[in-house]
């Protein structure tokens, strides 16, 4: 027997009448790591977290914890907890009663429990003062911590997050995707997050798992699904790419009907014999008049350019279709509307997808 | 701009207004003046005594005050039982046949209170409509439940359901979903969930329906007299016929202020307890 992990899914299936919104999930989660799982809405994330958390009974499959099922535990009873969308908390209660909600359960004595939301209102850098305060007088990011600690007070095995900072401003968002990181470190408790933002679980997560139609397409760490994509779902759904179809013959040789291949380029990670797609992200694409050579080549006429802050994107519309080039704003280059121009870029950067355009 | 807002408001207000001083106050301050008249008189150009009021206390008619806040206490506690779980599938579970539950009862309001009581009496008496039947096909016979307090309080409950009922609904609704989920998260029994979470967040609702129903109960008289067969007499009853048959004024304005004082000041603390905008809608 292999040793059995945190957290496993195996064959969990939920289905609501004839549509299945998830299709035999097989999920692994280690202790301590921060797991994101990703997917457009619709995808089934939602659901999935409904069914970890307990708030709905699976069709089909089990999930243990420490190997011990817990599917047909009522969520009362299941030793994890999540943070919700909404954040769920009770407007009728101060802050200190929300975050001493789980310990007033457990009947602990009110001075544990009072000393216990202290520590939390510190770990997340609120005033202690707030411990009176009611919720309506919180800010949504003040709502968030106390949210958070809250959760915490219960003191899960599993930390679940249903998108929480979906409603907030980018500033803020930005603010609390690095706290909740850190609080991660700091907790050493495990968080599973989900969220349709690409950026949000690249930021802050150990692993992702990538959803799609009920379906895991990928899991890997932050960078592999970005350089790596299995797919072009994944590929497209992890930020902006450029993808060319492409067939390899022996020895990693490849050829296209769109790109100018220099004679000798190999693709050496590729399968033989395959028509696929050859995918590579817009920062590595290059003008082709600096200069060097480059490994693939394909020439179009300049559509739009785009200020992105840090960053300046240009789109080319090439016979591949429209093509994106992205540079850092210290090496904007001037183009003219409708300008003649040539893109290139190298083998290392690119990934094979085995999958016909 | 601001004065003349509110300029214009209070000219808008002008109209009902005045209603409510000729229609609402004025009889009012005249029963409250005929309450400290001697007895029996039918003017206000009287030295005014208090007799009246002494007469509740010495002619027992405080237990017919009692009767009627006891019968209507009970009843408000039996309605706030019954009506949370039917509330609670109106707001939460029934969809669309939440509205053709709202449609029956209040159907059933076009009808007059009094002949839908006397349905009751042919329903309930002996030789009616359940008796009749079962001792016809059984032989076996038993006693009217009908003229004791229990039926009374029966009555009170089924007249004044709907009162109870789409407040409590209304109540209900206000409790967001997720914050029962995060107390059932967060470890809650479904009992610690209910008082914790539920009834806290619902009780503009709870207060509002308690009050309408026991307000309208505790001035009820109907059900005492057709159901009860005057088993017990109601305060209102007591108010009615000292009016009418009594001919006696003074008496009648001085039982019905104690009521009204009674009421108005449960009235006026419930109000002031619960955020009543919430429940209408509207935002602080």
């Amino acid at each position: 027997m292999d040793s059995s992990p945190f957290l496993r899914l195996r064959g969990v299936v939920k289905s609501f009448g004839t549509f299945t919104a998830l299709d035999r999930i097989d999920l692994d989660i280690n202790e301590g790591e921060f797991f994101t799982i990703v997917g457009p809405s619709g995808s089934g994330k939602s659901t999935l977290i409904r069914l970890l958390v307990g708030m709905d009974d699976l069709t089909d499959g089990e999930i243990r914890l420490r190997d011990k099922r817990i599917d047909d535990t009522p969520a009362n009873l299941r030793p994890t907890c999540m943070v919700f969308q909404s954040l769920a908390l009770f407007p009728h209660m101060t802050v200190g009663q929300n975050i001493e909600f789980p310990l007033k359960l457990r009947k602990e004595a009110p001075d544990r429990r009072k000393a216990r939301a202290l520590e939390l209102l510190d770990l997340l850098r609120l005033p202690q003062s707030y411990y009176d305060k009611r919720i309506s007088q919180c800010s949504g990011g003040e709502k968030q911590r106390v949210a958070l600690a809250r959760a915490l007070a219960f003191d899960p095995e599993i930390l679940f997050f249903d998108e929480p900072l979906s409603a907030l401003d980018y500033r803020l968002r930005k603010t609390l995707e690095k706290e909740l990181k850190d609080l991660h470190a700091r907790t050493g408790k495990t968080f599973v997050y989900i969220t349709h933002s690409l950026e949000e679980a690249m930021v802050m997560s150990d692993r992702i798992a990538i959803m799609k139609e009920g379906r895991i397409e990928q899991i890997s760490e932050a960078d592999e699904i970005y350089g790596a994509p299995v797919s072009r779902f994944v590929a497209e759904f992890m930020g902006e790419v450029n993808l060319f179809g492409v067939t390899t013959g022996g020895d990693g040789t490849v050829t296209s009907d769109v790109l100018t291949v220099r004679p000798g380029a190999t693709l050496a990670k590729a399968p033989a014999g395959a028509r696929g797609l050859l995918m590579v992200r817009p920062e590595y694409v290059r003008f082709a008049d600096d200069g060097d050579s480059y490994d693939f080549t394909l020439s179009g006429t300049l559509h739009g350019e785009y200020a992105l802050g840090s960053r300046i994107q240009y789109e080319i519309e090439t016979a591949a279709g429209m093509v994106t080039v992205e540079k850092l704003r210290e090496d904007r280059r001037a183009v003219a509307e409708g300008e003649q121009l040539t893109v290139g870029f190298n083998a290392r950067n690119t990934h094979f997808i085995d999958e016909a355009a | 701009m601001k004065t003349l807002d509110r300029r214009l408001g209070l000219l808008s207000a002008l109209p009902v207004t005045l209603l409510m001083v000729l229609a609402f106050l004025a009889p009012l301050v005249v029963v409250a003046i005929f309450s400290i008249m001697p007895p029996k008189v039918f003017s206000l150009a009287n030295t005014p005594d208090f007799s009246a009021y002494a007469v509740f206390f010495k002619q027992g008619y405080y237990k017919s005050l009692l009767w009627s806040l006891g019968m209507a206490l009970a009843s408000t506690v039996i309605l706030l039982v019954v009506c949370w779980p039917l509330a609670y599938a109106m707001a939460k579970i029934f969809k669309r046949f939440t509205l053709v539950l709202t449609i029956a009862i209040v159907m059933s309001l076009f009808v007059s209170e009094n002949i839908r009581l006397f349905g009751w009496v042919l329903t309930l008496m002996k030789g009616g409509l359940i008796e009749g039947h079962f001792r016809a096909l059984t032989g076996i016979g038993f006693d009217s439940p009908l003229y004791g307090v229990p039926i009374i309080v029966f009555g009170l409950v089924y007249v004044y359901l709907p009162f109870m009922l789409f407040p409590l609904a209304q109540g209900i609704s206000m409790v967001p979903d997720d914050t029962r989920q995060a107390a059932y998260d967060l470890g809650a029994t479904r009992w610690q969930v209910l008082w914790q979470i539920e009834i806290p967040l619902a009780a503009p609702g709870i207060v509002v329906g308690s009050l309408l129903s026991f307000v309208l109960a505790a001035g009820a008289l109907a059900e005492s007299k057709i159901l009860g067969g005057q088993a017990v007499i109601a305060i209102a009853d007591d108010i009615e016929t000292a009016f009418t048959f009594g001919q006696n004024w003074p008496l009648g304005s001085a039982l019905s202020m104690i009521l009204i004082v009674i009421i108005g000041t449960l009235a006026l603390f419930g109000v002031s307890k619960v955020d009543l905008d919430a429940i209408m809608g509207r935002k602080r």
